[in-house]
């Protein structure tokens, strides 16, 4: 076995947790029933990693499955990566679109062919490695080599593409250069035309696939300024002693609140930023940059759990409710990067740029 | 009785009792909390600030995430001649220590001690805070 093959799967080993390396071998299935009750799992990783590699080396694993097991990982830990969320679309020329209902047969063989063949033929030192879960999610995984040397197993992008949808999540890590070449091979491999990156990035790509499917409780239009079931007028807290004066300003925040956010646990995103190009407005007597030239300003919120933590913003006190749309629309327009420009003359409703 | 702003809404007025004690709460990590409670003090009737006002600030337990400056606390309690009260809501004993304190501030607001009016106790206050 390969020298950099043993050590690519010890560190793999070492990343997972002590309770969980078990399962995930059981999950690889490289190593055989037999093989993994040798293996006291009590020890420490560092031994149980040595002990690993050995019965690989019985069994001469290559890279081909050391990357399997990298696939697994990931699978299970996507949440160590940041992801981007990609949309690829068909243009609205389209040939052998124009004879009718086009029945979309996702074909996985001649995908997995097209985008290996077109990978390759730009760049001859990569590794590819596919793996199909059971929501119609191909991971792929790619690790990166230049003309002149062999991939380097660490520096992996992997990609989850849902066959029945349009969307692909990439986790691109160090090599961005790369980028371009990868998307390209996605578009040619699934019969797209192009790709453009939607300006939706963070770690949990659970949560980012919930935005993009719609998967979260979003909240309805209601036009009726009253909630459709009564409100209890009991205080929440026991205590008959304690009298709430705003109960009405705080009922009316919940439901602005339920309106704006809905019912149930949001997308979990890191972060919302926002690139200024607007003119500085300043008093004229100032002089200060008064609409010379764009005031270049990124304003950037960050939060463990973004969402959930604007929710209570205004329940807390801690901000007035209905929060500006500027941060509630982030679910819905399925983006947490933007860019505002000025207010044109003539669309004075949004000025949130694409 | 809790509010989150002054004026108190005016349809609940009737069942109201006499206001004894106005303690202003304001939250170090907060300068919207500084901002709202300035301006919930322009809809106070002048006859409180003998001794019926008090601002307590709370939070001070983290200094990391201090956003309102101590300068502006304290000039607050020498304009509005009302002292101040530090506490962190987040330990129960300094909790329960302040809830004490306010209890027996509002009984002299109340005149529940006989000799001791709430102007007097205001001043006492004021004067032993700034030796």
């Amino acid at each position: 076995m390969d020298v950099t093959v043993a050590e690519y799967i010890r560190r793999t080993v070492l990343k997972i947790p002590r309770d969980e390396i078990k399962t995930m071998l059981q999950k690889w299935g490289f190593l055989s029933e037999t093989q993994l009750q040798t293996i006291n799992f009590h020890q420490i990783k560092e031994n149980i990693s040595q002990d690993v590699v050995q019965l690989c080396e019985e069994n001469s694993a290559d890279i081909k499955q050391a990357a399997v097991l990298d696939i697994i990982y990931n699978h299970i830990y996507p949440n160590k990566r940041v992801w981007s969320v990609y949309q690829m679309n068909k243009t609205v020329v389209c040939f052998s679109c124009v004879t009718g209902e086009e029945t979309e047969f996702f074909d996985l063989t001649d995908f997995k062919k097209k985008f290996k063949r077109r990978l390759r033929s730009a760049l001859k030192n990569v590794t590819i490695n596919f793996r199909e879960y059971e929501d119609n999610a191909v991971w792929i995984r790619i690790a990166w080599g230049t003309p002149y040397t062999k991939p380097n197993q660490y520096k992996t992008s992997y990609v989850v593409y849902h066959s029945q949808t349009p969307y692909v999540f990439i986790s691109v890590s160090v090599l961005k250069s790369n980028l371009p070449l990868l998307c390209q091979a996605l578009v040619v491999a699934s019969n797209y035309h192009d790709i453009h990156e939607m300006e939706l990035r963070s770690h949990s790509l659970n949560s980012l696939k919930d935005i993009v499917f719609k998967r979260y409780s979003q909240n309805f239009q209601t036009y009726y300024p009253r909630p459709l079931q009564e409100r209890n007028v009991a205080p929440e807290n026991g205590d008959l002693r304690i009298i709430q004066e705003n109960r009405n300003e705080k009922e009316r925040i919940q439901r602005v609140n339920q309106e704006v956010f809905g019912d149930g646990p949001q997308p979990k995103l890191e972060f919302a930023q926002y690139k200024l190009e607007t003119m500085f407005k300043s008093d004229p007597k100032m002089d200060v940059l008064d609409e010379k030239e764009p005031f270049r300003c990124l304003v950037k919120f960050s939060s463990p759990h973004l969402l959930e933590s604007l929710k209570s913003l205004a329940p807390a006190g801690m901000a007035d409710a209905p929060l500006s749309p500027l941060l509630t629309c982030i679910p819905q327009k399925a983006r947490n990067y933007f860019k505002i420009r000025e207010k044109k003359g003539f669309f004075p409703g949004s000025f949130v740029s694409p | 009785h809790l509010a989150t702003s002054l004026p108190l809404p005016s349809e609940r007025d009737h069942l109201r009792p006499r206001i004894d004690l106005i303690a202003f709460m304001i939250d170090i990590k907060s300068k919207y909390s500084l901002k709202n409670v300035e301006a919930s003090l322009a809809h106070v009737d002048a006859s409180f600030f003998l001794g019926k006002v008090c601002f307590l600030v709370t939070g001070v337990g983290r200094v990391n995430y201090c956003s309102v400056e101590m300068n502006a606390i304290w000039k607050l309690g020498e304009v509005y001649c009302s002292p101040v009260l530090f506490c962190e809501l987040e330990l129960e004993g300094i909790r329960v220590a302040t809830a004490q304190r306010l209890l027996r501030m509002l009984q002299i607001c109340a005149g529940h001690i006989p000799g001791v009016s709430a102007l007097s106790f205001g001043s006492l206050m004021r004067n032993s805070a700034d030796d």
